[in-house]
């Protein structure tokens, strides 16, 4: 393109024929940089909210779960982390396998996720049902940031199984392979982040009251 | 001399190229380009009809306060008015307008195509449309926000303000956040990856490094008012407690929630235009901005202290004392920043050979208005003086003085130093000169006795106040003053107007200013540079080599555009440029129905919206189907 | 790298621009004309040990701002006047010992020592001179002050604070419903009243005198109407005002304010208001044990005389329009003696 010679770092000179074909040059890509800042955004949202959670606690006096609240039950909460903390590991497993050309692995992999995390909601859903006779977001201000914050985060895994599952619906069409798995390693990047927030909000809400 | 930097138009690979960006006018085209030039001039026209609303607000504001005791609006209709005033003026006016600027500029500034996700570009558009305009609606019919901008609880919860009028604010600023949020993402990532080859970070304009400091800011503050809002927004309608005390809640969450972000949003307003004067002075100076490096390094500290001082908000609220010294000490040391660009700036101009053109006079007003707005900003850090005048008339002239002084003249220069640019006419000078002097003096006529009026006491957002306490006279003066400035600005859009309807053809570079916009034509063409530039200086247009490379180069063909590395700019590849798309609009219009769901309180409208806009990304993102070979599967289990 | 030679010609000297600079330096001196005025809400009068400090605070600050702001001037009128010669190459260094010396190290030398003076300020405002002589309980209502001090059960007023002058005393500060803020001027600069928390501030008068206050964080319709006086009287006026002021309502001494104090108890009023002494408990709208004295009706909507005071009765929200009293419908024939009557609580 230019008289300057290719810059070292840089594999070929692109030419027009391969240019097409490639739609990733060398590099990271846009859409991994977009992630990378949709999550630094959606992080601090989690940080903030877990921010107004410590700061409503420790504002509100000593009590904390209020009177009249039971400290959080764990069991359901532990059974969530276990679900949730290693479906990052089929992810990653998926990402090499289609990296290396191998669709098979992308679509177990995504797949085994899909289970951990259909999982995880139902298991949310159950203690929700259990928790709701107790207290509901109208109680005080307890129910309100539980539920909001593990709502909030439910509302992600959600989101996140969503894109899993448009991913798997692709990778079935026959998209990816060793050459395009953009849109592979975007949707990792946000499943881990998903699945990283949970360790907080576990640690935040389930563990910090029992201490 | 001519600046030759474009290569001749009538060789055949221009042409094709031509081709390829060309999109025929229609309406379908009108609705799905993606064009950055196109969308940047929609957010500056929109943003500018928004400040043109606001205004009038004031202006009926001004009119009101003119005399004691008058009865020109009711209390209701004051709370309205300065509540969506102060809103729409820094949400729907001051950031979207610089985020038109930086559509429009930042690609052409660093040599590139296209923004690095034009269709996230126009769905932002769209979206901050449909929030602009959902919030104005709401003030016709009358139940538009009247909780003031910041929308203090308990105030603004259900009990005290039960009308839709709160839900309009939390909605609507939830709804434009998603707009913001995507804009900020799309700058920084521009700013990243899509730099013209050669583009090292230290040849980068300060004008893309002002827009990178900003959405950095945006990224990490707007969530504080993201959050806040959703919070709002349950505790109205669905009954939750986090600002309720009653019930554990706590009213000052909100106002930490509220600060976090709102002392960062004042300087993601006015970087923006710190960048804008950087971009003025070289062109009437002749000379780069002195100090560049200090420059960057001022606009990097200006964006992270930005993120520790927002309890200053909050000086009269009873905080302990060790939280007020941190807090004065953080806003004390935000004022070196801005001393290190005012010096700068002036070391450019001592240093500089100076032409006094119409952007040059507004970049002065700026650095005299925003001077004193500063001092009277480091006046509130010394805590004890802030907690004799917050809520005063003297906070409304601070930060009128860095918002109209500081943000608003940059933006001003902004415009007639662009419009060539953005329109490919030039505007009349002596009307500029004009519209300059009137803005100046109307300016200072009206928020200057602001400051008097309120260490005389006068608290702000009161529709009225009694004769005998001497704030009479600085409020009559500070009303004829907002009647020049208004006659000022109207001279102002009447030069864009006759710019655009009678205006000469501009020349692709009338300062001789030395970036990358300036190597193209006016406007540009929809593929901005034919040859992707070269650059070898932070002054590209002014650089033999640089302009050499931009004229002799090959012609990059089709709809694409060139990646090159984050920090030293090293080509990387070409990438394929999406084509235009209905899907962004339609997304946007989505969203648009998820909103006025929630607002009405039609959840299953919600929903159903919500999937709507499921699978309009969901078909957005579609991968395109591809051959095993093209995506590179590999045979047997061995790697292609 | 090459500067590019200027275009059109020779530029005329940018006298335009150098006339802005003249007049930024004349309306700093309108400043100086304008803040010497007092008046009864100016902070520029200080009369207590809090708003003192603020106003030196605030000259300190005035006075290096005008410093630095003469200096960027100056420059920027150098560099507008100044005669260049055309063959003068612009570019010349980088100027970035200017800037370091100009933009960082002389205004961190002015910053620190006023930073310092601000943490001893802000140490001082919590040090009165001498200990609280008298607590004095504030509580915001949207759109008026109640006022109470707890040393004297009873002792309950609205819109209206007394204090005795040259002595501390100490305000708690609470809300019964919105966020306010408490500010006299020229007393002591303000405090927030909050939901759900107790806020504190002192109060010291150095002379008698009135000094009017006024709601200072916005708090709904009628926030501009949410006024409060704070009397400063010698201790021993002081000491008789507040006995009266605990003391029960004086029983009516004529016929009219008998009357009237029929009108009163039996009608609405008394479901809202309290007037002690009487049947009147109400605690909706402010006590009126003491309302004949008062120095306005509505928290400074309007003066305290017979024919406002008809008209706040009859329909408040003509006056002050939408505040929480509606408009009472009282027979024209009751309705004189109800004012004799409410005029003779002092
Ligand atoms: C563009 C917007 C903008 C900008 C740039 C600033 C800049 C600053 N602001 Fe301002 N501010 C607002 C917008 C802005 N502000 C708004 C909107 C509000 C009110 C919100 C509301 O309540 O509605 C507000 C309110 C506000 C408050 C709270 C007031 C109150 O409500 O009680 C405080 C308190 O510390 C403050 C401080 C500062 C400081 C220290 C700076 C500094 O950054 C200024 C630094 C600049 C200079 C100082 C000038 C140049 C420097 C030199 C020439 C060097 C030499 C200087 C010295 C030696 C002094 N601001
Ligand atoms: C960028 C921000 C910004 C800008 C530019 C302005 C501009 C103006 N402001 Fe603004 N103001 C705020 C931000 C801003 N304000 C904020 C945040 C608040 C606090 C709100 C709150 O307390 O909640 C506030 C509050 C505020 C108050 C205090 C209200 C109160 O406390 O009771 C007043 C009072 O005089 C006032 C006056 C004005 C005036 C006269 C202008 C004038 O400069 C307006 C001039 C503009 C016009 C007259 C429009 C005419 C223009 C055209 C016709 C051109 C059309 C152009 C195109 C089509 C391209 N403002
Ligand atoms: C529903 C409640 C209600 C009723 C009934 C009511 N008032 Fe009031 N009144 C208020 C409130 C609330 C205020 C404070 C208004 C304000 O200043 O914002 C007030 C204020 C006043 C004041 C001014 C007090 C001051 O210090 O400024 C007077 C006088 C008064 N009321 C008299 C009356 C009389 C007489 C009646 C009966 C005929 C009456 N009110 C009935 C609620 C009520
Ligand atoms: Cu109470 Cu404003
Ligand atoms: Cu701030």
């Amino acid at each position: 393109m230019t008289a300057s010679p290719p810059p070292p770092g840089t594999l070929r000179q692109a030419t027009r024929a391969d240019a097409l074909a490639t739609e990733m040059p060398v590099g990271r890509t846009r859409g991994w940089w977009g992630m990378v800042f949709l999550i630094a955004t959606e992080a601090t949202v989690f940080a903030l909210l877990l921010g107004s959670y410590f700061y409503l606690r420790f504002q509100s006096g000593r009590h904390w779960p209020p009177p009249g609240i039971e400290k959080p039950e764990l069991t359901k909460a532990i059974i969530m982390t276990i679900l949730l903390l290693p479906s990052s590991l089929p992810v990653v497993w998926a990402e090499r396998g289609i990296r290396r050309g191998q669709p098979w692995r992308l679509r177990l992999g995504l797949s085994l996720t899909l289970i951990q995390g259909l999982l995880f909601l139902s298991v949310q859903a159950s203690e929700y049902a259990t928790n709701l006779k107790k207290f509901t977001i109208t109680t005080d201000v307890y129910g309100s940031l539980f539920y909001a914050t593990t709502g909030f985060h439910g509302f992600h895994v959600t989101i996140g199984l969503v894109m899993v599952a448009w991913l798997l619906a692709a990778s079935l069409r026959g998209s990816f392979g060793a050459r395009h798995h953009d849109r592979v390693t975007i949707v990792a990047l946000y499943w881990h982040f998903v699945d990283i927030v949970w360790a907080f909000i576990f640690m935040s809400l389930y563990l910090s009251p029992r201490l | 001399m001519t600046v030759q930097t474009e290569p001749d138009q009538r060789r055949p690979e221009v042409a094709e190229l031509e081709h390829a960006w060309h999109e025929r006018p229609s309406l379908r085209t009108w609705l799905s380009t993606v064009d950055h030039k196109r969308i940047g001039r929609r957010y500056m026209v929109t943003a500018g009809v928004f400040f043109a609303i606001a205004g009038v607000d004031a202006i009926i504001m001004r009119t009101q306060l003119s005399r004691p005791n008058n009865g020109l609006v009711t209390p209701e209709e004051f709370n309205q008015l300065f509540t969506m005033h102060g809103t729409a003026m820094i949400f729907l006016f001051a950031t979207p307008m610089f985020f038109g600027f930086g559509n429009f500029l930042v690609p052409l500034m660093v040599g590139a195509r296209d923004m690095a996700f034009p269709r996230l570009n126009a769905f932002g558009y769209w979206v901050f449309l449909g929030a602009g305009s959902v919030m104005f609606i709401s003030q016709f019919a009358g139940a538009a926000p009247d909780g003031g901008w910041f929308a203090y609880v308990p105030l603004t919860d259900r009990p005290y303000s039960p009308g839709r009028n709160l839900d309009v604010y939390a909605l609507g600023l939830l709804f434009l956040g998603v707009s913001t949020t995507i804009g900020a993402i799309n700058f920084i990532v521009t700013a990243l990856k899509m730099r013209a080859p050669g583009m090292s970070l230290n040849r980068v304009p300060l004008f893309v490094w002002a827009m990178v400091g900003t959405s950095f800011m945006v990224v990490f503050a707007l969530p504080a008012l993201n959050l806040a809002n959703a919070m709002l927004f349950l505790d109205r309608r669905f009954g939750t407690h986090f600002f309720d005390p009653t019930h554990g809640g706590n009213s000052l969450l909100w106002q930490h929630l509220f600060w976090v972000f709102g002392h960062p949003d004042v300087y993601i307003i006015v970087m923006p235009a710190l960048g804008i004067v950087s971009s003025v002075l070289p062109g009437f100076c002749r000379r780069g901005v002195a100090a560049y490096p200090l420059m960057v390094l001022a606009l990097v500290t200006i964006a992270i202290i930005s993120f520790g001082v927002w309890v200053h908000h909050m000086f009269a609220t009873g905080l302990p004392f060790l939280s007020y010294s941190f807090f004065s000490a953080a806003s004390t040391l935000i004022t070196i920043p801005s001393g290190i660009q005012i010096f700068a700036w002036l070391a450019t101009m001592l240093r500089g050979r100076i032409i006094a053109g119409v952007p040059f006079l507004f970049a002065v007003g700026f650095i005299v208005n925003f001077v004193l707005g500063g001092f009277t900003g480091v006046m509130f850090a010394m805590t004890v003086f802030d907690q004799q005048v917050t809520d005063s008339y003297f906070v409304v002239a601070h930060f009128h003085y860095v918002l109209f002084g500081g943000a608003v003249f940059p933006l001003l220069a902004g415009v007639y130093y662009w419009l060539p640019k953005f329109t490919g006419r030039m505007f009349h000078n002596g009307l500029g000169k004009w519209a300059f002097w009137l803005v100046f003096i109307g300016f200072n006529t009206t928020f200057f006795p602001m400051h008097v009026s309120g260490l005389l006491g006068m608290p702000r957002r009161v529709y009225t106040y009694p004769t005998g306490l001497g704030w009479d006279p600085w409020n009559l003066l500070a009303t004829i003053g907002a009647y020049v400035l208004a006659l000022g600005l109207i001279l102002v859009a009447t030069g864009v107007v006759q710019a655009i309807r009678r205006g000469p053809a501009a020349p692709d570079d009338p300062w001789g200013a030395d970036t990358l916009e300036w190597a193209t034509s006016s406007p540009p063409r929809p593929y901005n540079f034919a040859v992707i530039p070269q650059v070898h200086s932070l002054h590209p247009v002014w650089d033999e080599r640089s302009r050499e490379a931009m004229a002799t180069g090959d012609v990059l063909a089709g709809h694409r555009a060139v990646l090159t590395s984050e920090l030293d700019g090293d080509r990387e590849g070409p990438v394929e440029m999406p084509e235009s798309s209905l899907l962004p609009f339609a997304a946007a219009l989505g969203l648009l129905f998820v909103v006025l769901g929630l607002l009405w309180g039609q959840y299953w409208l919600a929903v159903l919206a919500a999937f709507a806009v499921f699978i309009t990304l969901a078909r957005w993102l579609w991968p395109p189907h591809r051959t095993p070979e093209e995506a590179g599967v590999a045979r047997e289990g061995r790697a292609p | 790298m090459r500067w590019p030679a200027r275009r059109r010609g020779t530029p005329p000297p940018p006298r335009g621009a150098a006339a802005l600079a003249l007049a930024s330096l004349a309306s700093a001196a309108t400043v100086l004309a304008g803040c010497s005025t007092g008046g009864p809400q100016s902070t520029l009068d200080s009369v207590g040990f809090g708003a003192r400090r603020a106003e030196g605070l605030f000259w300190l600050m005035f006075w290096i701002s005008m410093a630095v702001f003469v200096e960027v001037l100056a420059f920027l009128g150098w560099a507008l006047l100044r005669r260049r010669r055309h063959t003068v190459r612009a570019g010349g260094g980088d100027a970035t010992g200017f800037v370091v010396v100009l933009g960082v190290a002389i205004p961190a030398v002015i910053l620190l020592p006023v930073y310092g003076r601000n943490l001893a300020d802000l140490d001082a405002l919590a040090r009165p001179p001498g200990a609280p002589a008298t607590t004095v309980e504030l509580i915001g209502h949207q759109w008026w002050w109640e006022v109470r001090y707890p040393e004297r059960p009873g002792a309950v007023t609205a819109n209206e604070m007394h204090i005795p002058a040259g002595r501390t005393v100490r305000v708690l500060l609470r809300t019964a419903d919105v966020q306010h803020s408490f500010w006299v001027p020229q007393l002591m600069p303000k405090t927030d009243l909050i939901a759900g928390k107790v806020n504190q501030t002192l109060l010291h008068a150095d002379r008698p005198g009135t000094y009017r206050a006024q709601c200072a964080e916005y708090c709904g319709k009628q926030h501009a109407f949410m006024a409060l006086v704070v009397t400063a009287d010698p201790v021993d006026r002081f000491e008789a005002w507040l006995a009266r002021a605990a003391a029960p309502a004086p029983a009516p001494t004529s016929q009219a304010e008998q009357r009237g104090r029929a009108v009163f108890e039996g009608g609405a009023c008394a479901s809202c208001h309290t007037v002690r002494g009487t049947t009147a408990h109400g605690t909706v709208g402010p006590d009126l044990t003491t309302i004949g004295s008062r120095w306005s009706i509505g928290a400074g909507a309007v003066p305290n005389d017979r024919g406002h005071l008809g008209g706040w009765v009859a329909n408040s929200q003509t006056v002050k329009p939408g505040n929480y009293m509606p408009p009472q419908p009282v027979p024209a024939s009751d309705l004189p003696d109800l004012l004799t009557y409410l005029q003779s609580l002092r």
